[in-house]
């Protein structure tokens, strides 16, 4: 009875497996193919990027990021990352505090405006700002007026020679637009999806408005918040198109790291081009490792939760 | 009621005003300086004319190679195990965290003559560098997370009791991959198509290394923006760069439309 049952069961199963998924052929063609795919796209210009950068040896490699040039680049860099990064954090806290917390008409519209800065070309990006502060700008109209409205105004910014565009306002300006909803997208949905009962619960209990944000929303997006500041900032210090139209790209002056690396290729300097690039992509595979990292705390601290 | 939804929605509009709306407002006021006749002359001239072909082609054709290579790649990750599959997992969003500088110079060395791939096409007449081939390789780099990206959710969330259904019912692998598997991954599929074509569009950093940027052959339409800006014509670059947005919000919208009626879509399969 019992043989024959397995007989009899044995190309049944092996038929089912076939039915639901695919031979070990198409298996490893299909994996063979999307590995190629991916090696000729990703790994190649990984690689491409160090392998490059060293060219010329070490020594080569760590004069060029020693030069002045370079670390003035890389502290611009620094500094307006580090003024747009909080400024769209705050932002972001907030636009999904309300979002997500209430409901209110037009939050569809808000929440399409909001993504507006994703679909707008980096150099459009940067050439409003231009169109906004430069001299033949509004700002730059303004102050060229005969009778400008507000005089004390613009005889202080006269005065005081406030620059913006081609100078490092502008950048920090362009940065913080093509970083804006980074940070926002991230909490948006995670909050969403979160309800609003655990805050009301502290509510009822006694806790003022500040302390059930401390307490009891921001454990639970901590690591969606991290997850999206690590992109917001990766963006921040990668930007290329928006900061090169705002910049002037005065060497040592308004170059940020990826300007710089640009200035380098145009002097033909390709390995001093590739040894500070191989500063970004590090930043790129930091970001890549933290971002795996978080997206693991963030199931982790889903799944107790889940699991009942 | 949770407090602070004034001050939270207050501050949210007043950022996006200040930071997005209002210098996105200049634009129009700029082109506004221009009488109707100069912005079509503009707009249609022979350089902007070309550069609309070559950006809107190559990124439609980045946009389709990566929707039949990301949909192979996300089948692979959900699907099946090998080794190294979480580092290759972690890997697909590089695109998204390499600075487009560096993407641009990385492609543009490994497919100049003497590069590591340029060398291997050269004896087969094929160039890359300096052609609309090159434009057509850095969109396909930027543009590859984004199938990837949303097709691979779905297909984790996908009931194996479908395909299990669909063969007991007599369906071979195919017909189940065609009929049933992917129908529903349509919604996500074109979500990501779109959203791939438009930051192909709008492409800068990545494509002016490699593209050489010769006027009426490899130029892309921000480089166009980007030549008027250096001649200081800024009324010449914002008609060009209106007509840009005018597309871009377009597909913001299409996008919309689509994540809309793929979330509605989903759901009647649930019910």
């Amino acid at each position: 009875m019992t043989p024959a049952a397995t007989t009899f069961h044995a190309p049944h199963r092996t038929g089912h497996r076939r039915a639901t998924s695919e031979s070990p052929a198409v298996r490893r063609l299909l994996i063979g193919v999307a590995l190629g795919f991916l090696s000729l796209f990703l790994f190649l210009p990984l690689v491409a990027v160090f392998v490059q950068a060293l060219a010329k040896g070490a020594g080569f490699y760590f004069q060029t990021l020693r030069d002045p040039m370079a670390l003035s680049a890389i502290k611009l860099t620094a500094l307006a990352a580090a003024i747009a990064v909080p400024l769209n954090c705050v932002f972001g806290v907030c636009a999904a505090w309300a979002i997500a917390k209430f409901d209110f008409r037009g939050k569809n519209v808000l929440l399409t405006l909001i993504d507006l800065p994703f679909s707008v070309s980096p150099v459009i990006a940067g050439l409003i700002f231009v169109l906004v502060f430069g001299a033949q700008g509004w700002l730059g109209r303004y102050l060229n007026a005969d009778h400008p409205a507000l005089p004390w105004l613009a005889n202080w910014l006269n005065d005081h020679y406030v620059k913006i565009i081609f100078a490092v306002p502008g950048i920090v300006l362009a940065t913080i637009f093509v970083t804006f909803p980074f940070v926002a997208r991230e909490l948006i949905p995670l909050m969403q999806a979160q309800g609003r009962a655990e805050e009301e619960a502290a509510r009822v209990l006694g806790a003022s408005g500040w302390q059930t944000f401390w307490r009891v929303t921001l454990p639970n997006i901590k690591w969606g918040l991290l997850y999206g500041v690590i992109l917001c900032n990766a963006r921040a210090m990668g930007e290329f198109g928006a900061v090169s139209v705002v910049s002037g790209k005065i060497r040592g002056q308004t170059n940020t790291i990826p300007l710089h690396i640009e200035a380098l290729y145009d002097d033909y300097n390709f390995t001093g081009a590739f040894a500070v690039a191989s500063l970004l992509a590090l930043l790129a595979l930091v970001t890549l490792g933290l971002k795996t990292w978080v997206e693991h705390q963030q199931a982790a601290l889903n799944e107790p939760e889940s699991a009942p | 009621m949770l407090p602070g939804f004034k001050l939270t929605l207050g501050f949210t509009v007043f950022y996006l005003g200040l930071v997005v709306l209002i210098p996105l407002s200049a634009v129009f006021w700029k082109t506004s300086s221009l009488t109707w006749a100069e912005f079509w002359h503009t707009v249609t001239m022979p350089t902007a004319l070309a550069s609309y072909r070559l950006t809107f082609g190559a990124s439609f054709l980045a946009a389709v190679v990566n929707a039949v290579f990301g949909l192979i790649v996300a089948w692979v990750l959900v699907r099946y195990d090998f080794f190294g599959k979480r580092l290759v997992d972690a890997l697909v969003d590089l695109p998204f965290a390499l600075p487009t500088a560096v993407a641009g110079i990385t492609l543009a060395a490994l497919y100049s003559q003497a590069g590591w791939i340029g060398r291997w096409l050269e004896p087969l007449g094929v160039q890359v560098a300096n052609t609309q081939l090159g434009v057509f390789v850095a969109l396909t780099f930027i543009g590859l997370p984004f199938i990837v990206r949303t097709v691979q959710p779905v297909l984790e969330d996908l009931d194996p009791e479908l395909e299990e259904a669909a063969a007991s019912l007599g369906a071979n692998r195919w017909q189940t991959l065609w009929r049933v598997i992917l129908p529903l991954l349509t919604p996500a599929l074109l979500t990501g198509f779109a959203l791939a074509f438009a930051r192909a569009l709008g492409e800068y950093g990545s494509v002016i290394f490699i593209a050489g940027n010769i006027p009426l052959k490899t130029q892309i339409t921000p480089v166009v923006i980007m030549s008027e800006l250096d001649m200081f014509d800024y009324a010449r670059a914002t008609a060009i760069a209106e007509v840009m947005l005018v597309f871009s919000f377009v597909l913001l919208l299409g996008v919309n439309v689509l994540q809309w009626w793929a979330n509605r879509h989903n759901t009647t399969h649930l019910a």
